[in-house]
């Protein structure tokens, strides 16, 4: 057991290098420098300029030595500016350069500067990163419940009338990416145009001119403004567990030990709930975590659809932006949850079937 | 003019599809005479989900074939006073010949969202099906020797694949799929260069005097390179693993696979197709012949795709190939050990003729399902990046730009959103329920 998480966190160290690798490289091109350069210094510089600033800014040199820097595993850079200030990248411009520590990368905490936010990076983040947990947490309690019910449900008599029903539901909700839920419900529930709002502010329902908000803010958490984000992510979520779980409750119900407990006289709810549900849900559990990355687009397809400022609302302004450093600090963080997850399911899966046996 | 109730609108709706009524007519009366002759796909009439599910996709199919005949108005066009007007509101000022009403209300910008929705299924459909056949040649191609073989080799391939998985799929759009990536070039002598020199060679590049240390190609087209090569390289294989005992018909075949692959391949990848110029000059040459066919000059490059588009079929490819290899290397895993495999093995066949010809037929079934699902897959990838204003072009008619385009006015005009939502959905539901009806029927015999 041991050996085979070693094994596993060691490959996922590997990927994680390698990921944030192709993400600075790909942010830290030639062209993003030279945007970054007319954004934060000024447009109408000449090219040879750009191309000073560039190297003043410390974005000269190989891209190995400047991704080992943002690591912290090499020296920052310094250098001396055209006016004679001394610059570098763990110091601010002006202070003693003697003082300031050598290293100074994700490994020592210095997440860089955010261009958008104007701050450091790993404050900003870390709020709409809370921001998000909130959103997500919701999720989980809305979306894992409903759809284990629905397959369960679905799964312990296959073809029955309630499976056709839910079945086409699940189908319908995989159908249904978060974008076009989301434009449906803000249509259906949050238009006071359309939908059932102007009806129900007819007859004097809802004292609004809207049953639920169109729009959410992590500072206000309250029913009416995050029934519609947390739906619309968890819809998509729902059918696809949903599913999963169907399927692996029909295969359990057909198995042996499930006619012998059946043959024994034990009732049928005691069969579902005592024999079948444990070893159904152990394929669920696998594509919840599983899930966890598709959630992570949710999430920023909703964040910008409903404008709630938290994590993928980030993602989208640091890439339409430019801001390279909150770009790379977005996907340090997304590859983590990625490998996490990944890392969750491999070991639970394991723990939870005894039937596997790692060598 | 007045304008139309809901059940005019819809009525009329109706009418102006009639030629997908008709096509989809002919296609059910046709494959329901001959459906005991046609294999899988005539089964597939035996399920009324697979009935239904394929009914809406052909809707979709028929619909962008036929779109010049169905849109009311230019996708493109511009009419004053219609700005976000509702659904069925007479046009104003309506000149002979022209279509009366908007019959889905006009968007943002005035354009009619019934012509837009119709003409969006064409810009999808033209792209989602290519990328996932493109997808599966890839994991195809490397799926089948990394389970069939095993060892190092599977190691390293999974390796790969699981990278790419592991990459959050909007922020590879993101990184990818910007007019800077498509502009810039990536050095070929020196991806790691310092700044400096790869600024250099950028200003060299721009005055015309770059030589071969500058010499580089922009990250779509190298990966169009890598993954274009595959479907080329797939049919090789299959074609060569199955005529190499009779090398007249295996040089014939593989002959004009490798001609025709490599000049589309030219075109798709490098956009360096010559048929244009060639079709060109040569119709310059004969002028009156040129005339009498009624060619205009300069002729098109048959093989060729715009940047932009180029970048998002890459994108999305790029995206899908792992999860097919994924797939195509567990079904081998499972299929390598059984009696026909060993067989093959005992009689002396290649690996590539048992791979190809005997264990790939054999995953036919599963395959052709995840096929369906992934065309689904890629529809909402392609209105994912649409969405995030990445799509082919800024003013294209696609489903996933024009939703977003909607969702600023989507409170009080949810119409102009609201027609292309839908759209997807009922294309993406038809795929689900088609491959579902598949399932179903491949899992009988």
């Amino acid at each position: 057991m041991l050996i085979f998480i070693a094994r596993r966190l060691g490959l996922m160290v590997l990927t994680a290098f390698v990921l944030t690798f192709v993400v600075f490289y790909l942010t830290n091109l030639p062209p993003n420098l030279e945007k970054l350069a007319r954004s934060e210094g000024s447009v109408r510089m000449s090219d040879e300029a750009v191309a000073q600033w560039i190297i003043d800014n410390g974005h000269g040199g190989s891209v190995l030595g400047r991704y080992g820097q943002w690591l912290g595993v090499v020296p920052g850079w310094q250098n001396v500016d055209e006016k004679g200030v001394p610059r570098g990248r763990c110091f601010a411009a002006g202070t003693d350069p003697a003082a300031a520590p050598r290293y100074c990368g994700v490994l020592q905490g210095n997440w860089g500067y955010s261009t958008f936010f104007r701050g450091p990076v790993l404050q900003n983040l870390g709020e709409k990163l809370a921001a998000t947990g909130w959103l997500m947490l919701w999720v989980m309690i809305v979306m894992v419940p409903t759809s284990l019910v629905i397959g369960v449900v679905s799964g312990m008599r296959e073809g029955s009338r309630t499976d056709r029903v839910l079945s086409t539901f699940s189908i319908a909700t995989t159908a249904t990416p978060e974008y076009v839920s989301g434009v449906i419900l803000v249509a259906l529930l949050a238009s006071p145009v359309t939908g059932l709002s102007p009806l129900l502010a007819d007859w004097g329902w809802i004292d609004g001119k809207v049953l639920f908000q169109g729009a959410a803010s992590p500072d206000k958490i309250t029913f009416w403004s995050f029934t519609l984000p947390v739906l619309t992510i968890a819809l998509y979520g729902i059918g696809y567990i949903a599913r999963m779980t169907r399927a692996s409750m029909t295969e359990v119900m057909t198995a042996q030990y499930i006619r012998t407990a059946r043959l024994k006289g034990v009732s049928f709810g005691q069969v579902v709930m005592k024999h079948a549900l444990r070893n159904a849900l152990i394929a669920p559990f696998t594509v919840i975590m599983l899930q966890f990355p598709w959630l992570l687009n949710g999430v920023v397809i909703v964040e910008t659809l409903f404008n709630y400022k938290g994590f993928g609302w980030t993602l989208v302004q640091a890439a339409g932006n430019n801001d390279i450093n909150l770009l790379l600090g977005c996907s340090v963080v997304a590859v983590f949850v990625v490998l996490v997850t990944q890392l969750i399911s491999d070991i639970g899966y394991v723990f939870l079937n005894p039937r596997i046996r790692l060598s | 003019m007045e304008d139309l109730s809901y059940s005019a609108i819809l009525g009329r709706m109706i009418f102006q599809f009639w030629p997908v009524w008709l096509a989809l007519v002919l296609t059910y009366a046709v494959s329901i005479t001959f459906k005991r002759r046609l294999g899988l796909y005539g089964k597939l009439f035996d399920s009324p989900v697979g009935m239904i599910g394929f009914g809406i996709v052909m809707f979709w199919v028929f619909t962008a074939l036929l779109a010049d005949y169905i849109v009311t108005f230019d996708p493109y066009a511009v009419f004053s006073g219609m700005k976000n007007k509702p659904l069925g509101t007479a046009l104003a000022g309506a000149t002979e010949g022209q279509y009366s009403h908007f019959l889905l209300g006009g968007d943002a910008l005035a354009r009619d969202v019934f012509s837009r929705m119709v003409m969006g299924a064409r810009s999808v459909l033209a792209i989602a099906p290519a990328a996932t056949a493109f997808a599966f040649m890839v994991g195809i191609t490397l799926g089948l020797p990394a389970g069939y073989f095993g060892g190092r080799l599977d190691t390293g391939l999974s390796f790969l694949a699981n990278l790419v998985l592991a990459f959050p799929v909007i922020l590879l759009f993101y990184l990818l799929v910007t007019p800077e990536i498509v502009e810039h070039k990536i050095l070929f002598f020196g991806a790691f260069l310092t700044t400096e020199e790869q600024l250099a060679c950028k200003a060299a590049h721009e005055a015309g005097t770059a030589g071969l240390s500058c010499f580089g190609l922009s990250i779509p087209t190298m990966m169009a390179a890598l993954l274009f090569i595959f479907p080329v390289i797939f049919v090789v294989v299959l074609l060569n693993a199955r005529f190499f005992t009779d090398p007249k018909k295996r040089n014939l075949y593989v002959g004009l696979v490798v001609v025709f692959g490599l000049w589309a391949y030219s075109g798709l990848a490098f956009n360096a197709d010559p048929s244009g110029e060639l079709l060109t000059s040569l119709a310059q040459t004969f002028p009156s012949a040129a005339e009498f066919l009624g060619v205009e000059t300069p002729i098109r490059d048959i093989w060729a795709m715009e940047p932009n588009l180029l970048n998002v079929f890459v994108s999305v490819v790029f995206v899908n190939a792992p999860t097919v290899f994924r797939i195509v290397r567990g079904i081998v895993m499972d299929l390598k050990s059984r009696d026909y495999v060993a067989a093959g093995q005992t009689r002396g066949e290649g690996s590539w003729y048992i791979m190809l010809w005997e264990i790939l037929p054999n995953a036919r079934g599963p395959l052709i399902v995840d096929f369906c699902l992934r065309i689904g897959y890629t529809t909402i990838l392609l209105g994912t990046l649409g969405f995030f204003g990445l799509g082919v072009a800024p003013d294209s008619p696609d489903w996933g730009s024009t939703i977003d385009e909607g969702r600023k006015t989507l409170t009080l005009f949810p119409h102009a959103a609201l027609a292309p939502a839908l759209a997807l959905m009922s294309l993406v539901l038809g795929l689900n329920l088609l491959a579902d009806g598949l399932r179903e029927e491949s899992l009988r015999d």
